[in-house]
């Protein structure tokens, strides 16, 4: 039934979705902005949205209550500087923050339409096939916890009148084994297209937790639009030093450690993970590499070795975000530059704070690829 | 849009409905004939979001308050158990989940309701056809949404909605401006006046001596000025004005369609300002009808814990919360208490032996007709102000809080009875919000409009006082000000249509 509030809240929430797209670039920058993220949809709190009207501050406020206590004892927090008063008798308590439930795919759309970035043509579409069983028919045998109840149910009723067992005073309708229908599945085969993502970071010493938060927002991101333009998306993560491991997501962005560093050890890794797990005809591979740009002088020769032999050849898109770090030197991002003209899937950016973040994920994703 | 579908009420509610109804009439509660409707809890929250409406103009704040409601049942914060309607016949919902039980507490509640709307001298004035109204309403702005586009519609609407609560609740008791036919007959009188009374009344051979022609045209002249003067000197409004949509409506430079829906938000603000006004009563008194009939006559041996249960729920006290039911409840008993003891009048005032006045019964019984007296007349302010008493402060453990701002809590700052009671008055005078007034719409000469702030302690939230003053500047188009309090300051704060400006006067 369609209720003439739904209009009303359609709005509503048209209007604070428009606040989420309005401030986007904030919500981009601040990770702590934030909210909850499940496993659809992510919540994100937006400041409260109301009508404002001439009211009392809360200087000076006051109010009339029951119960027990000393003068002088405090009952109740105030609520900061600029806080609702609460100076009048029985009202509502003051106001608060509301969180809008977006989807992934809708804030993967907003970033879009933000960023203004392409949509991603997916390679290998026909060569991966996926099978999914999907119950969409009915049979006449199958374990109880699939049976049909209402078809059941039915037929039971139809031979009932049918044979005229059928009492409408008394209207009791006892289903037989053979009136029993169950659920029954069919296999089919979707194509699907398939991106891993492996994301690689520099912990050596002279990252510090500032850098690795700029990180850990700018995946989110990254993540966020990727799962949007593919079905399926596989992660993993690498860390290194001077030697690299692979490791899960909580300990990617929790590791620190200390001592030098030599990325194509990282490299060494991720080469292995793509031919171990992930052949290149079937997947939609990227690497995203984030480092302070500190490298051991003489590992760069083997870095651009393995990187432009293996890993470029091979991925969608090979990118390489340098944060600005007090103590690194910056120099591997000139490396890369001796090279970035004969691969068009090499996309270098410099971080260098926060607010860079934005202007980093539309270097990256802006390529349409 | 589809109105909510007619049901039949379930037999036995409607069983319940007819057994309390009779009761509540054998007690002497008066009320419109009361339809009960039953709906499921998305239904009562839309209800709820609409203030007792099926139907409401579109409006988003609708969404937001049924968002907030179906929220905060879904994660078991809340529920509303019934809602009541002002207008003739009464309407009522019932929420479709409640136990019979808890249906006839909240029907015995809704009498109360009922007789309250009916018979409290506040809701004399409210159209009790509001039903009708509001659809016709929502019919006006859907058609000026259909031509004008509904986002210039929502923009003004949320403009008139920042400014609703600036009206003069006491203006439909009271008449404040004079009628054109008032104008007309004191602009007779002064004419004739300024004729005769000039000159003394003298015989015509003395009439050059006694009012010399000099002295009478001086005297004119003089006069002239002085009314010249006062012209001059005439501030616009003659006098601060409370009724700010009503001055918004009169002289804001507004298209038809605009000043239609600014009547349309001061109408509705006038029609809802007396349940603001009467909150504390208008639930205790319901609340002390469905106690009664439901102890004497309605439960059921089954029933009996759930009531209690419930019951207690809606009279519990929080420490930083006032609960109007609770409050109203028990003084209505009070009074009832008092009335039937004789514990008022002269004698029993002036009486001091405590032993005495507690003990003092003169078996009066006068009780349940004082009460019925009280709910006709009184609105929460004069209710206060007449009945609290300081035994009733004290058995009932009431104290004043007020904002500490050095520890940012609020703390018990009194048990003492007479800050108590000015306390609660002034948190319940104009529901506690700030009075504001007009006080010049042609400010400096240039059409700007003028408000004050009746600075009465409080300060003003600023960011709202800034928000509310760009959506004022959105009807009137000229610059706007408020004169308020800031930081113990007499302070001007200012927008004229593309920034703020605050300065200390």
């Amino acid at each position: 039934m369609a209720r003439s509030i739904d209009r009303d809240l359609g709005r509503f929430k048209q209007i604070l979705r428009g606040k989420v797209r309005e401030n986007l670039r904030k919500y981009i920058t601040h990770g702590e902005m934030i909210g909850r993220t499940g496993r659809e949809l992510v919540s994100i709190p937006v400041p409260a949205i109301d009508i404002p009207h001439f009211r009392h501050g809360q200087k000076g406020s006051g109010g009339v209550a029951q119960g027990e206590g000393d003068v002088g004892q405090p009952i109740g927090k105030g609520q900061g500087q600029d806080g609702d008063g609460q100076g009048q008798a029985g009202d509502q308590p003051g106001s608060h923050i509301r969180e809008v439930e977006i989807s992934f795919e809708e804030l993967a759309d907003m970033l879009g339409e933000a960023l203004e970035l392409p949509r991603i043509e997916p390679k290998g579409k026909d060569s991966l096939e996926s099978r999914k069983d999907r119950y969409t028919s009915i049979r006449q045998t199958g374990p109880d916890s699939l049976r049909h109840f209402k078809r059941t149910f039915k037929r039971a009723l139809k031979r009932q009148v049918t044979l005229d067992n059928y009492n409408y005073e008394n209207p009791v309708v006892i289903p037989m084994r053979e009136d029993e229908r169950f659920r029954s599945w069919k296999t089919v085969t979707e194509p699907e297209s398939n991106a891993a993502v492996i994301y690689i970071m520099d912990v050596s010493g002279s990252m510090t937790d500032d850098q690795k938060e700029i990180v850990r927002m700018e995946s989110f991101w990254i993540d966020t639009w990727l799962k949007r333009q593919y079905d399926g998306v596989q992660r993993r993560y690498i860390v290194h030093d001077a030697a690299a491991h692979e490791v899960d997501e909580d300990t990617f962005y929790r590791t620190r450690e200390s001592g030098g560093t030599r990325i194509s050890s990282a490299y060494q890794v991720a080469w292995q993970i793509i031919t171990r797990d992930f052949p290149p005809s079937d997947w939609n591979i990227y690497c995203f590499q984030f480092s302070d740009g500190d490298n051991w002088g003489e590992d760069n020769e083997s870095c651009l070795k393995t990187l432009t032999a293996n890993l470029l050849p091979c991925s969608n898109l090979f990118c390489y975000g340098q944060v600005e770090s007090p103590y690194g030197s910056g120099d591997y991002i000139r490396e890369l530059r001796k090279v970035v003209d004969k691969f068009d899937n090499l996309i270098l950016s410099e971080i260098e704070g926060k607010e860079a973040i934005y202007d980093s994920i539309k270097e990256f994703l802006g390529t349409g690829k | 849009m589809t109105q909510l579908a007619a049901r039949p009420l379930p037999a036995e509610i409607r069983a319940a409905q007819d057994d309390i109804e009779a009761r509540a009439r054998s007690y002497g509660l008066d009320f419109f004939p009361t339809i009960f409707e039953v709906v499921d809890y998305e239904e009562m929250s839309m209800l709820a979001a609409f203030g007792g409406f099926p139907v409401r103009y579109p409006h988003w704040r609708f969404g937001a308050e049924y968002d907030e409601l179906t929220k905060g049942y879904a994660y078991g914060l809340q529920k509303i158990y019934e809602m009541v309607i002002n207008t003739d016949p009464c309407y009522a919902y019932l929420l479709a989940a409640n136990a019979l039980g808890d249906q006839k507490l909240v029907i015995a509640h809704v009498y109360g309701h009922c007789d309250f709307f009916k018979n409290n001298a506040w809701f004399a004035p409210t159209n009790r056809r509001m039903l009708d109204e509001m659809a016709n309403h929502a019919a006006r702005v859907n058609r000026y949404c259909d031509r004008f586009g509904s986002d210039a519609v929502e923009l003004f609407i949320d403009a008139c909605l920042s400014l609703e609560d600036l009206i003069d609740p006491h203006a439909p008791h009271i008449k404040r401006l004079p009628t054109p036919e008032d104008e007309r007959a004191s602009k007779k009188s002064k004419d004739e006046e300024s004729k005769y009374d000039l000159k003394f009344p003298s015989k015509g051979y003395m009439d050059s001596f006694i009012n010399p022609p000099e002295v009478i045209e001086r005297q004119s002249r003089e006069r002239q000025q002085k009314q010249q003067e006062k012209e001059d000197n005439r501030s616009f409004p003659e006098e601060p004005m409370r009724d700010v949509l009503l001055f918004l409506l009169e002289h804001a430079p507004l298209k038809d369609w605009q000043r239609d829906i600014l009547a349309i938000v001061r109408d509705e603000a006038y029609y809802f300002a007396p349940q603001g006004q009467t909150k504390i009563m208008n639930e205790g008194w319901a609340s002390y009808w469905h106690s009664t009939i439901m102890t004497r006559h309605g439960l059921t041996d089954a029933e009996v814990v759930d009531y209690a249960d419930h019951h207690s729920g809606t009279m519990a006290t929080s420490a930083n919360r006032l609960n109007p039911y609770k409050l109203g409840i028990e003084l209505f008993r009070d009074i009832e208490e008092r009335w039937n003891k004789g514990q008022f009048g002269a004698e029993y005032e002036e009486c001091d032996d405590l032993a005495a006045k507690e003990k003092w019964d003169k078996g009066l019984g006068l009780g349940r007709e004082k009460i019925f007296d009280v709910r006709r007349i009184h609105n929460d302010v004069t209710f206060i102000d007449s009945f609290l008493t300081p035994e009733f402060c004290i058995k009932h453990k009431f104290f004043s809080f007020a904002y500490n701002d050095q520890s940012n809590y609020y703390e018990i700052v009194s048990r003492d009875f007479p800050q108590i009671k000015q306390q609660l008055l002034n948190s319940l005078t104009n529901h506690g919000r700030p009075f504001m007034y007009v006080v010049d719409g042609n400010y400096r000469n240039r059409g700007e409009l003028f408000l004050k702030h009746k600075y009465q302690g409080v300060e003003l939230k600023l960011d709202y006082a800034r928000d509310t003053l760009a959506n004022l500047q959105r009807l009137w188009l000229r610059p706007v000000h408020v004169e308020t309090i800031v930081d113990d300051k007499p302070t001007i704060i200012s927008f004229d249509g593309s920034q703020h400006e605050i300065k200390q006067k």
